[in-house]
């Protein structure tokens, strides 16, 4: 296409006065192709920088003026093999990573403190059961104190501040126990230190917050990942509409149009946005909306829906954005109802503070009053319910959950499930009843030819490579059988008829039954518009010899196998579809599951989950539509195919890539074996305190015994947690 | 024990010299890439053969 791509809104002024702008790159494999992609970027005149993130996939661009058109920058990625999609980074994306970037620096603080002071305590140790003099100690205690208190004062903030906000609104969270240990200890410690005593717990304040901040930082790595997919993802689905200004078609980002321009949809194309027809006929296919595979006729004064796709003639419309679109707006209030009345779901970890914050605090409590009843003095007392303090204080509670969530989200990208929302796998573990929705869920988001194995194959093979010259949606579905990609030479598109080309001397034709001129050959199929239980036929004649493709919604390829699975693993399975009850019924039969409904409206889904919620379910939903968007927020926990609406993507809990169903088997495996291991985790845990609490309460915890106690029981808990990697039980 | 006296300074310092190479490394965004900077050493394209 010549068309001018405008790309103003992507292209930022950066500091220097050049511009700059990020690109999501699709097909970054390997090193190699980081350095083809800066070298090739690079030569364009006027391109100052050009730096490759392999880690998130993208490149970030800098040119000054002398670069005039910013689009050659995408057309030098396509000519090399890879697809550009300029995107602006999300606000939350870079929040998150300032977070990260403090926390990390927190952890560093942390780290090199208790490193040094670890070394300085060591010696004290090892020195009073040998002869170190009081004046050495005394000056390692001091030493100690000024690299700690600085530091747990720098590194110790991200605590403070939570459980300060906490206090404040009078509640409890895991930073109170945390933060009043910490200040505690290291009270004492200046305390002890100025008489001189034997121990001062500097090292285990320290260690403590070392731990906390690790565990903070994966959990915040683990976000980071999954949010840059996320915005990588969503730059990818971000499509361009063709806008006239003046006379002239401008190619701009979908998110640039605005209410009131006049844009050109061609055939096989989505509709950008909500708009209304000026001119043109066609025939809209509204099956990511709606789920209704029967298409529907459309011409001037039409209402279309952003997603819909535009099946043969070209549309000019007037984009309205969401002004008085009903079905949008209905679908939008049905959202906003369900995502409010949603129970939230209480997180593993907070449920665990719950009942660890209280329990702590009055062991400490009863600790300092018992030994003082039992007439201790109020020093040794103290000291005691501090020790009790330090030894509770939740490292590898800390630590429990957010490893074991890394590693799972880890194992579940492998296998193209990307994670949406950060308690997901907590609540994709806990499901018992699954609802799919059929279009594009249990079906494949883009109709097949399903009679090829019937066809021809020579015929087959020269119709698929035919259809590669045409963009109407039926021949988009016959080139998929092509075997080489490489269309004829002077194939020429009649538009809403058909492609026609010379091959050996004689013409080939592909398309409508009257394109093809076939009534001497095979008699019209009932139903050729398409409408005839989703079926649609595309003919194709070539000298004397002719063939009939059949093109239709098709089951995704294990789709049978994982519902099959799926069953074995105990969940009760639904089918709640938009689609009409005759187009249901088939699919429902093929899978075995009898219990589905067809031609629902998203409230009626939405009633119907409220009514499975009701009998106790954890329902998770899988839906692609717009129409599910609504059902997909009521579900406990929800999966969506990548091919779905964005406004349902985002809904979704996790999103799968690929044709095959297995995705939704996987994420309920493994996410039920990561809810395990924290459970076990946390267990862990429990008997770490049950054995070391008695003993911090007897008064005979030395800080050498709660380094030990502290750095074990984290270790031990991170080393289970590794095991969410291991192969579960494959299929 | 008087060797302790610049010996801990000394220790301590050479301490804070790698905090302060690592928040330097940080902010100047050496770690935003760190599987890219795994590939990159790799690359031998800038070498006259």
């Amino acid at each position: 296409m010549s068309e001018a791509i405008d790309l103003s809104l992507y292209a930022k002024p950066e500091a220097d006065g050049t511009l700059g702008m990020d690109v999501a790159v699709e097909g970054i494999a390997c090193g190699a192709c980081i350095t083809r992609i800066e070298n090739a970027v690079k030569r364009l005149p006027g391109v100052i920088e050009a730096r490759v993130n392999f880690t998130n996939r993208r490149l970030h661009v800098a040119w000054s003026d002398a670069l005039t058109e910013p689009s050659r920058i995408l057309q030098t990625l396509q000519a090399n093999g890879y697809r550009g999609h300029p995107f602006v980074p999300l606000r939350a994306e870079q929040e998150e990573a300032a977070e990260a970037r403090r926390l990390t620096r927190c952890l560093a603080v942390a780290g090199f403190a208790t490193m040094n002071v670890m070394l300085l305590s060591v010696s004290v140790w090892s020195g009073n059961v040998t002869d170190i003099t009081p004046e050495t100690r005394d000056f390692f205690h001091w030493a100690s104190a000024l690299i700690a208190l600085p530091a747990a004062a720098y590194a110790g903030r991200p605590f403070f501040g939570s459980a300060w906000q906490a206090l404040r609104a009078r509640t409890l969270n895991m930073n109170v126990p945390i933060s009043l240990g910490v200040i505690l200890a290291l009270a004492m410690s200046v305390v002890e230190t100025a008489n001189h005593a034997k121990d001062a717990y500097y090292d285990s304040a320290l260690m403590l917050l070392f731990f906390l901040l690790a565990g903070r930082a994966i959990d915040h790595a683990m976000r980071r990942k999954t949010r840059a997919s996320a915005g990588n993802l969503a730059a990818l689905r971000a499509e361009t509409a063709h806008r006239f200004t003046g006379d002239e078609l401008v190619s701009v980002p979908v998110a640039a149009l605005k209410c009131g321009d006049r844009v050109l949809v061609k055939a096989g194309e989505r509709v950008p946005a909500d708009g209304e027809v000026l001119s043109g006929t066609s025939e809209i296919d509204d099956s990511l909306i709606t789920g209704e595979t029967a298409r529907r006729k459309i011409a001037s004064g039409a209402v279309v829906y952003a997603g819909s796709l535009n099946f043969s003639g070209v549309l000019t419309l007037r984009i309205t954005a969401g002004g008085g679109a009903s079905l949008l707006d209905e679908i939008e209030k049905l959202l906003d109802k369900a995502a409010s009345t949603k129970s939230r779901t209480l997180r593993l970890a907070d449920r665990a503070a719950n009942i660890y914050a209280p329990m702590v605090h009055a062991t400490a409590a009863l600790t300092l009053l018992g030994w003082w009843l039992a007439g201790a003095s109020l020093h040794d007392a103290v000291v005691t319910a501090i020790a009790v303090l330090i030894i509770t204080c939740p490292c590898a509670l800390a630590l429990a959950i957010p490893v074991v969530q890394v590693v799972a989200s880890g194992a579940l990208f492998k296998r193209g499930i990307i994670l949406n929302a950060g308690d997901a796998i907590e609540r994709l573990a806990q499901i018992d009843t699954v609802v799919f929705d059929k279009t594009g869920t249990l079906t494949l988001p883009e109709p097949r030819v399903v009679n090829a194995a019937d066809a021809d194959p020579e015929l087959l093979h020269m119709a698929a490579r035919l259809a590669l010259s045409s963009r109407h949606p039926l021949a988009l579905a016959l080139a998929r059988e092509a075997v080489s990609a490489i269309p004829f030479d002077g194939a020429v598109e009649e538009p809403g008829q058909g492609v026609r080309v010379i091959i050996g001397g004689e013409e080939a034709r592909l398309g409508s039954f009257e394109f093809c001129a076939l009534s001497r050959w095979v008699p019209a199929f009932a139903g050729t518009n398409g409408n005839d239980g989703g079926v649609s036929h595309i003919y194709f004649a070539h000298a004397d010899q002719s063939a009939v493709f059949a093109i239709a919604q098709k089951l995704r390829p294990d789709a049978v196998h994982i519902v099959q699975a799926l069953r074995d693993l105990g969940l009760d399975l639904h089918i709640l579809s938009g689609d009409r009850a005759e187009a249901v019924r088939p699919v429902a039969e093929a899978l075995g599951i009898p219990q589905w409904l067809g031609g629902l409206k998203p409230a009626e889904k939405i009633a119907l989950i409220e009514t499975l919620k009701g009998q106790g379910r954890r329902v998770l939903m899988v839906g692609d539509g717009l129409n599910d968007a609504p059902a997909l927020a009521a579900a406990y926990a929800s999966l969506s195919p990548i091919s779905a609406a964005d406004l349902t993507q985002t809904q979704a809990d996790a999103v799968f890539l690929g044709e095959r169903l297995m995705p939704v088997y996987e994420a309920v495996q493994i996410t039920r074996r990561a809810r395990s291991l924290m459970t076990q985790n946390l267990w862990a845990a429990a008997v770490y305190n049950v054995i070391a609490v008695p003993v911090a309460i007897a008064g005979l915890v030395t800080p050498l015994i709660a380094a030990l106690a502290m750095s074990g029981s984290s270790v031990l808990v991170t080393l289970n947690a590794l095991r969410a990697n291991q192969k579960g039980r494959s299929l | 024990m008087n060797v302790l006296v610049y010996l801990l300074p000394a220790a301590l310092g050479l301490g804070l010299l790698g905090l302060f190479a690592f928040l330097w490394a940080l902010k100047s965004g050496q770690y935003n890439d760190v599987e890219g900077a795994a590939l990159r050493v790799l690359c031998d394209d800038d070498i006259e053969p």
